[in-house]
C-alpha cells in the first residue's frame, strides 16, 4: 500500500528534547505575552511624556552612576548562562552548575543595585505620574529578575541532583530563554527610563 | 536502528493486528472514578464540557440580570431598582456576558475539538488546560461574590476612570473587578498558550496548515489576539488598582493624571476581544455550515486570509470606541477609516457563507436555523457598526441605545445564535445523543423573533435620543411604547433559551443515539466514536487533504488519508508532536497524567487575589508560599515524562 508507506519514519525522540519540547513552544508564548506588558508599561510612559503637560520628567533626570553599570551585570550574567547552557549541551555539569550559580550571584547583585537606586530616589511612588510610572515599571521588571532568579535556583539544585545530561536538559534551556528574555526587557525599560530624557 | 528509551521507531499497526489496543489506551487514558478524579482529571473533553456547562451557568446569571433591567425600563418613571441596583446590574451583565460566557464558551468548544479535529490525543498542555477552566471558574465566582456584600462592580464593564477611582466609588466594587480581571486573566491568557502550542506541534502528520478546519484558524487567531491584548487590560486594572489603594494617580486629572489613559488601555484590549469572541464562533460556522450543505467552504483560503486579516485590524480600531473623547480629528479620522476597512474581510467570510448556501444542498436542521439566523444578524449588526464608524454619526450616536443594539447584534447573532447551532451541531459527539429536532425548531425561533423584538426597536430607541446606562426616563420623551416592546422580546428570547435548557436535559436522557457521524461530516472529530474514547483516536490518523472523511467522492488531490493504519504510542501515555508547517512526525510526547496540582494552585490564587482585596499582607505572603512551593511540585522535572536524564546515566 502506497499510503501506509508513508507512515514510515525514522527514529523519533521521545519526552521533551530541549527547544522541541512543548513546554518550550509554551516559553515562547509567555515571552510574547509578558512583552506585551512590558509594551504597554511603556505605551503609558510615553503616553504620559507626550500628554502631561504641567512638565512629566522631574528636575532631577536619573543618572547613570548605578544603572550603566548594573545593565553590565544583568547582560553579564545573561552571558554566564549561556555559557551554562553550552555545558550541558555538552555534558559538562560542572559547567551547567557554575553557569547558573554564577547567573544567579550577578542578578541578586542587580537587584541590590536597583535597590539602592530606588532608597537614594527623592522621589516616592505616589509623589507624581512619573514616579508611580517609574517604579511601576522597575519594580515589574525587578519581579521578573527575582521570579528569573528563582528560575536559575531551581535550575542550579536540579543540576546539583544529576538530572540533566546532554540528551535532556529542555528545563535549563527554557529556563535561560527566560532570563535573557528578562535581560531583554530591561534594555528597552533602561533605554526609555534612562535615555531618552536626555533625547527630548 | 536505535531504540532507547531516548528515541525510536513508533510502531505501526491496525487495529486488526492488534485487537487489545483500545482497551489498554482505555487504562492508560481513562479519569480515575471518584470526587479525586473528577478534580485531577486533565481530559480536554471533560475540559471542554465543564467550560460550556460553566459558561452557560453564567449566560443565566447574565440572562436574568438583563430582565430585572428590561422590568425596570418597561414603563417610564418605574422604581422596581435603585439606580444603584441598576447601575451594579449593567455592570455585571456586560461583564458576565463578555467576560465569563462569550469567551468561555468558545473555550469550551474549542477544548473539546482542538484534539479531535487535529488527530491528536490531547491539547499540548493537559494540566495548564485544567488549570485554566479552574482559575476560570474560581476568577467569575470572586467577582459575583462581591454581590454578597451589595458591591458589585457598578461603572459599565468598560469602567472609565475617574469614575471608578475612589473618590467617586470608595466602596471595594471596583476593586473586586479590578482583581477580578487581572485573575480572570490569566486563566484566559494560559488557555490562549495552550491552543496556540497545541495547533502548532500537536496536530496528525500530514496536516499541513492548509488542511486545518476553519475553526483551528478562528481560535488560533483569537488566542494570538489574547497573548497580545491581555496583558493591557491586566496593566489597566493593576494601575486602578494602585490608584484606588495606594495613592498614585495615573487616572486621576485633578492630580496630573490622564484619565484618557484608561481608555486607550482598555479599548486596545477590548477592541480585539469583540474579535477574539466572535472569530471562534466564525470559525465553527465555517466548518457546519458547509456540511449542512452537503458541500466544502467556498473560499477556504479567502476565508481563512479574511479571519487572519480581521484579528490584526483589531488592533488598528480601538480609538473608535473614543471619538466623542476630543482627540485630535486626524486620530479619529485614522481609525474611523480601518473601522470602515475592517468591514472587507467580515463581507469576505458572509459571502463565502452565503455562496455555500446557494451553491450547496441545505439541509434544514435546526443548526441550519441557527447558522443562517447567525449571518442575517451579523449583517444587521455589522452594518450598524460601519454606521458608528463614521465619525460624525458616532458623535451622534455613541452612548445611545443605537451602540447598545448593535453590540447586541454583533455579540448575540454571531456569538450566542452561532453557540447555539453548534451545540445543535455536535451536542451528538459531546453525549452520544442526539439534540431533539422539533423542540429544537421552537427553540430557534422563539429565540430569533424574541431577539429581533427585544433589539431591533433599540436601534430606534437610540435614534430617538434615550442614552444608555440610565435607570429610567420621564414619560413625555415618548419612549414607553419601544421599551416596552424591547422587554417584552427580551423575555421571549429568554423563554427560548429556556426551552433549549428544556431540549438539553429531555435530550440527554432520551434522545435518539448518536452514530459516530449523524452529519455525515468530512473531518476527523467524526472519525471517532460518538462520545470519543478517552484517548480519542486508538489509531495516529495520517491526513491527505483537507476533508479526510470525503475523499472519495471529492477526488481531491493525489492521496488518500489512512485512518485504519497508523502510530499505536501505547508505551504509556503518549502523543505525536508534528513539525510547524508541514506536520512531519517530530518527537514521541509523554503525556502528563492526572493530578489536583492545577485546582490546588488554583485555591491558592484565589487566596492570594482575596488577600489582595482585603490588604492581608500574612495572608498574602502565606498564599504566595504555598503557590511557589505548588509551582515547584508542578515543574519538578519527571522522570516518567522524560523531561530529564535516566538516574546515573552518562
Amino acid at each position: 500500500m502506497a499510503e501506509a508507506e508513508s507512515l514510515h519514519v525514522g527514529p523519533l525522540p521521545v519526552g521533551s528534547p530541549q527547544a522541541k519540547s512543548s513546554g518550550w513552544f509554551g516559553m515562547m508564548t509567555l515571552i510574547v505575552t509578558e512583552a506585551s506588558l512590558f509594551l504597554y508599561l511603556l505605551f503609558s510612559y510615553f503616553y504620559f511624556a507626550i500628554w502631561d503637560t504641567h512638565g512629566f520628567l522631574p528636575a532631577r533626570r536619573p543618572t547613570f552612576e548605578l544603572s550603566a553599570p548594573d545593565t553590565v551585570v544583568l547582560l553579564l550574567s545573561s552571558v554566564l548562562v549561556w555559557w551554562g547552557e553550552r555545558g550541558a549541551r555538552a555534558g559538562r555539569r560542572r559547567q551547567l552548575a557554575f553557569g547558573l550559580a554564577g547567573g544567579l550571584v550577578l542578578g541578586g547583585i542587580f537587584v541590590g543595585v536597583q535597590l539602592v537606586e530606588w532608597a537614594e530616589k527623592p522621589l516616592h511612588f505616589d509623589t507624581s505620574p512619573y514616579s508611580a510610572l517609574y517604579f511601576t515599571i522597575t519594580g515589574l521588571h525587578l519581579a521578573h529578575v527575582v521570579i528569573g532568579m528563582m528560575v536559575l535556583l531551581a535550575l542550579l539544585v536540579w543540576s546539583l541532583l544529576g538530572m540533566f545530561d546532554a540528551r535532556r536538559y529542555a528545563p535549563v534551556s527554557i529556563g535561560a530563554i527566560y532570563w535573557h528574555f528578562v535581560d531583554a526587557v530591561w534594555l528597552a525599560v533602561f533605554f526609555t527610563l534612562y535615555i531618552t530624557p536626555y533625547l527630548a | 536502528m536505535s531504540t532507547t528509551e531516548y528515541e525510536r521507531v513508533p510502531e505501526t499497526a491496525s487495529l486488526a493486528d492488534d485487537p487489545g489496543l483500545p482497551e489498554r489506551l482505555r487504562v492508560l487514558w481513562e479519569n480515575r472514578p471518584g470526587l479525586y478524579g473528577w478534580i485531577a482529571s486533565v481530559d480536554h473533553k471533560s475540559i471542554g464540557i465543564r467550560y460550556l456547562v460553566t459558561s452557560f451557568v453564567f449566560l443565566l446569571l447574565g440572562g436574568l440580570e438583563a430582565l430585572l433591567m428590561r422590568i425596570q425600563l418597561g414603563q417610564p418613571g418605574e422604581h422596581v431598582l435603585t439606580p444603584e441596583q441598576y447601575n451594579q446590574l449593567f455592570s455585571m451583565h456586560g461583564i458576565t456576558m463578555i467576560f465569563l460566557y462569550a469567551l468561555p464558551v468558545l473555550s469550551g468548544f474549542s477544548n473539546f475539538l482542538f484534539p479531535l479535529v487535529l488527530g491528536a490525543r490531547d491539547m499540548a498542555f493537559p494540566r495548564l488546560n485544567a488549570f485554566s477552566y479552574w482559575t476560570y471558574i474560581a476568577a467569575g465566582l470572586f467577582m459575583y461574590s462581591s454581590f454578597l456584600l451589595g458591591a458589585a462592580p457598578d461603572d459599565g464593564w468598560f469602567n472609565y476612570a475617574p469614575n471608578s477611582l475612589k473618590a467617586f466609588s470608595p466602596g471595594p466594587n471596583m476593586d473586586f473587578y479590578a482583581l477580578g480581571m487581572i485573575f480572570l486573566g490569566i486563566s484566559t491568557m494560559v488557555g490562549a498558550a495552550n491552543f496556540v502550542v497545541t495547533v502548532l506541534r500537536m496536530r496528525a502528520p500530514g496536516m499541513s496548515i492548509n488542511r486545518l478546519p476553519i475553526l483551528v484558524w478562528g481560535t488560533t487567531a483569537a488566542s494570538a489576539g489574547i497573548l497580545l491584548s491581555v496583558p493591557a487590560v491586566s496593566l489597566a486594572f493593576f494601575m486602578l488598582w494602585l490608584d484606588r489603594n495606594f495613592g498614585t494617580h495615573f487616572f486621576n486629572a485633578s492630580a496630573d493624571g490622564l484619565p484618557l489613559l484608561w481608555q486607550h488601555l482598555f479599548w486596545i484590549f477590548a477592541h480585539p476581544w469583540v474579535y477574539i469572541i466572535v472569530l471562534p464562533a466564525m470559525g465553527l460556522v465555517s466548518d457546519a455550515l458547509p456540511i449542512l450543505c452537503r458541500r466544502p467552504l467556498v473560499g477556504y483560503t479567502l476565508v481563512v486570509l479574511a479571519t487572519v486579516l480581521t484579528m490584526v485590524l483589531g488592533f488598528g480600531v480601538w480609538v473608535h470606541h473614543m471619538f466623542a473623547t476630543g482627540l485630535p480629528l486626524v486620530a479619529s479620522s485614522f481609525f474611523s477609516g480601518a473601522s470602515f476597512i475592517i468591514a472587507i474581510p467580515s463581507a469576505v467570510a458572509t459571502f463565502a457563507w452565503i455562496a455555500t448556501i446557494w451553491t450547496g444542498r441545505p439541509v434544514l436542521t435546526t443548526a441550519f436555523l441557527y447558522f443562517a439566523g447567525f449571518i442575517v444578524m451579523f449583517v444587521v449588526g455589522g452594518v450598524s457598526g460601519v454606521v458608528t464608524a463614521a465619525v460624525p454619526a458616532d458623535l451622534q450616536l455613541t452612548d445611545t441605545y443605537f451602540v447598545v443594539a448593535h453590540i447586541h447584534y454583533v455579540l448575540i447573532g454571531i456569538n450566542l445564535f452561532g453557540v447555539l447551532g453548534a451545540l445543535y451541531f455536535w451536542f451528538p459527539k459531546f453525549t452520544g445523543r442526539m439534540l431533539g429536532e422539533r423542540l429544537g425548531r421552537w427553540n430557534f425561533w422563539i429565540t430569533f423573533i424574541g431577539f429581533n423584538v427585544a433589539f431591533l426597536p433599540m436601534h430606534l430607541t437610540g435614534l430617538m435620543g434615550m442614552p444608555r446606562r440610565v435607570y429610567t426616563y420621564p414619560e413625555d420623551l415618548g419612549l414607553g411604547a419601544v421599551n416596552l416592546i424591547s422587554s417584552v422580546g427580551s423575555f421571549l428570547l429568554a423563554i427560548g433559551l429556556l426551552l433549549f435548557l428544556v431540549n438539553v436535559a429531555l435530550s440527554l436522557r432520551k434522545g435518539a443515539r448518536a452514530p459516530d457521524n449523524p452529519w455525515d461530516a468530512p473531518t476527523l472529530e467524526w472519525a471517532t466514536t460518538s462520545p470519543p474514547p478517552p484517548y480519542n483516536f486508538a489509531l495516529i490518523p495520517l491526513i491527505a487533504s483537507r476533508h479526510p472523511l470525503w475523499e472519495d467522492r471529492l477526488q481531491e488531490g493525489s492521496g488518500r488519508s489512512v485512518l485504519d493504519r497508523g502510530f499505536t504510542l501505547d508505551h504509556g501515555k503518549e502523543a505525536l508532536a508534528t513539525t510547524v508547517l508541514d506536520a512531519e512526525p517530530d518527537v514521541i510526547l509523554k503525556m502528563p497524567a492526572d493530578t489536583v496540582t492545577p485546582f490546588v494552585l488554583t485555591v491558592m490564587l484565589s487566596a492570594a487575589f482575596t488577600a489582595l482585596l482585603v490588604q492581608s499582607w500574612w495572608m498574602l505572603a502565606l498564599a504566595g508560599m504555598l503557590i511557589l512551593a505548588c509551582i515547584v511540585a508542578w515543574l519538578w522535572p519527571k522522570r516518567h515524562l522524560l523531561q530529564i536524564a535516566a538516574a546515573g546515566h552518562g
